[in-house]
């Protein structure tokens, strides 16, 4: 399994990558894992304003349908339109795949989230 | 095994399968008789075969089903028991099918009588106090019990109750039909033996909290044996529970929803009371509720007064009508041949039955699988495939493996807590004969996954079509013939 230094996590599988007051959200290399092949992502609209902990996207696999979570608060700005046609992008590259771009409405939600390497124990307790 | 052609890949110009008479009457151009907008400018695209051409297509199609009645079914939480046929012979006595739904009261009171007996019956099997079979599946049956739960809340000025609490188990109908009931969903998890745990469920109780979802026993096989210490902390609250049935297989006889404190349940009489299941149904999910809901009941409900069974609309309370006319009339009337034909010492054997067979292939496999959690289980439990999936097989690879036996695999991947979760139900039809088939398949199984992981990574071998590609299919769906598109589109 992979991670990534310089990335937060979350406790539900998704990786925040801060750049600024902004930031990049996908779902862990754990997560596809999980998942197996996905087939299809639902974005949230840009402009929606979303809490965090809210459900704010979907990815669906052959096996589940899994609601995403933001793991923080925030106004979506942007969102990776390349995997309403290649949601198999999600598993070949997990965190180059981000989902959606959150301006933050309270960047210190951010340092609640877990580093790389408490990520890394937190995956090794689920198994 | 070949795989059959389409039917549109057998035509040949110019074959038919039908012979008409000359017409006798003068005839008319159609551009006459209607406007050229509305004409369509090419042949329909039908095919050109031959009566013998249809026949062996659709029979040999029709043999490829697995179905109950060809096979083993262990699919769990979706009890796939064997239908009886004296309940096919009742329901197609003419007394019933040749009768009008709009048909005067008086002329169909042995329809009526049927419907209020059932409802009587299944009143008793749960422990609650009025009953409708409207309903048309179990999901309809949770859409209707949260709506009647909403219109009680609302009745007494409780406006606020928008929550729902859903235990992480839990079929992934009951949040789905919490939220088309408008209401917000909230996840309750479990605990290390597989049941609700209490103290997460304590900390959500408020005076937002409209109701519970539970289904005992859980989706894991397991009876939530804390029942009536939940009841009392939702009821506290002010929360209604509701029973989801779709594992009443395990309990009909022994234990009761409305014993267990439980104010609203639906029953799957596709699952539990032999009427067919699968193929798009029809199904039906009654509901039962105990007396305070009993006003908020879709109308109409059969009564019977002054001797005479009659339709009563006149419910201001109710939530109206969920269904077309009565309901799915010969479904309910085949879940009564059930009961007739059993009686209750039957429905209680049935359910003993289903959960001695699934605890017998429960011991027998847990060597071979890893159980998550190793108690007594229900009428069904959940293997993981962990052990296998450390050496590369997956839960999926499991299930492909067991069409080359001839099995139907049992649902994987559910409940979401397990992972690689083998969700196995014989349920109380199945010989120790097949019992003993299926262990021993799924031990060589176990055998294969270790001495020789390939094979079980490429099944199936012996089905029409071999291992399928599925995420290609979902992600670039083919979904009809394209082979004559021209002719189609025009």
């Amino acid at each position: 399994m992979k991670v990534i230094k310089n990335l937060k996590y979350s406790k539900d599988h998704e990786w925040v990558k801060v750049e600024g007051n902004k930031a990049y959200i996908g779902i862990t290399d754990y997560a596809q894992h999980a998942l197996g092949d996905i087939v299809f992502v639902e974005l949230p609209e840009t402009d929606t304003e979303i809490s965090g902990g809210d459900a704010f996207a979907v990815v669906e696999s052959v096996k589940a349908a899994a609601d995403v979570y933001s793991p923080v608060s925030g106004v979506v700005l942007e969102v990776n339109e390349e995997l309403l046609d290649a949601p198999e992008r999600i598993n070949e590259d997990p965190y180059e795949s981000w989902i959606a771009l959150i301006e933050l409405s309270d960047p210190d939600e951010v340092e609640e989230l877990m580093d790389a390497v408490e990520y890394e124990k937190f995956c090794s307790e689920e198994d | 095994m070949k795989n059959n052609p389409l039917i549109f890949e057998l035509e040949r110009p110019g074959r038919k399968a039908y012979s008409l008479p000359d017409c006798d009457v003068p005839v008319s151009d159609m551009a006459t008789l209607v406007p050229s907008e509305y004409l369509r400018k090419s042949e329909p695209a039908l095919p050109e075969v031959s009566e013998v051409d249809v026949v062996r297509h659709y029979t040999n199609l029709s043999r490829r089903n697995h179905g109950v009645d060809s096979g083993f079914y262990p699919l769990g939480s979706c009890t796939m028991k064997y239908n009886p046929k004296i309940n096919e012979d009742v329901s197609k006595l003419p007394g019933f099918t040749s009768i009008h739904p709009y048909q005067d009261e008086s002329l169909v009171q042995g329809c009526l009588e049927i419907l209020h007996h059932t409802g009587n019956m299944l009143k008793e099997c749960t422990g609650m106090d009025a009953v409708s079979l409207q309903p048309a599946a179990g999901a309809h049956g949770e859409l209707t019990g949260l709506m009647i739960i909403k219109a009680y809340h609302e009745s007494r000025g409780d406006k606020n109750r928008n929550i729902i609490i859903v235990p992480d188990s839990a079929h992934g109908t009951n949040p789905a039909s919490a939220a088309a009931a408008g209401f917000s969903v909230v996840e309750v998890k479990s605990n290390e033996r597989g049941n609700v745990d209490i103290e997460a469920l304590r900390s959500l109780m408020s005076d937002k909290v409209a109701g519970l979802m539970l289904t005992n026993p859980n989706t894991l096989g397991l009876f939530e044996e804390e029942i009536e210490e939940i009841a009392g902390m939702v009821h506290e609250a002010g929360g209604l529970l509701y029973y989801d049935g779709a594992n009443a297989n395990a309990i009909m006889g022994i234990s009761r929803p409305g014993d267990m404190g439980f104010d609203v349940v639906h029953l799957n009489l596709h699952k539990t009371f032999g009427t067919p299941h699968g193929g798009g149904g029809p199904g039906a999910g009654p509901v039962g509720v105990k007396e305070k809901l009993a006003p908020f009941l879709p109308v109409p409900v059969v009564e019977y007064k002054d001797g005479k069974y009659c339709l009563d609309y006149d419910r201001p309370l109710s939530i109206g009508r969920v269904k077309s006319f009565y309901g799915n009339f010969s479904v309910v009337l085949k879940a009564y041949a059930y009961i007739k034909a059993i009686g209750a010492k039957g429905l209680k054997e049935a359910s003993e039955g289903a959960v001695l067979n699934a605890n017998y292939i429960m011991s027998k496999l847990k060597k071979h699988y890893d159980l998550p959690f190793d108690r007594k289980c229900m009428h069904e439990f959940v293997l993981s495939g962990r052990k296998q999936a450390a050496n590369g097989v997956s839960t999926l690879d499991i299930a492909k493996r067991l069409l080359d036996f001839g099995y139907h695999p049992p649902t994987i991947y559910f409940p979401l807590i397990v992972k690689e979760a083998l969700m196995i139900e014989p349920t109380e039809t199945e010989s120790r004969e097949t019992l003993d088939g299926f262990i021993e398949t799924m031990i060589q199984i176990a055998k294969e996954a270790e001495e020789t992981p390939e094979k079980v990574k490429g099944a199936p071998y012996k089905t029409v079509v071999v291992r399928l590609d599925e995420a290609g299919a979902a992600r670039n769906p083919v979904l009809r013939w394209r082979g004559k598109e021209d002719d189609i589109c025009q």
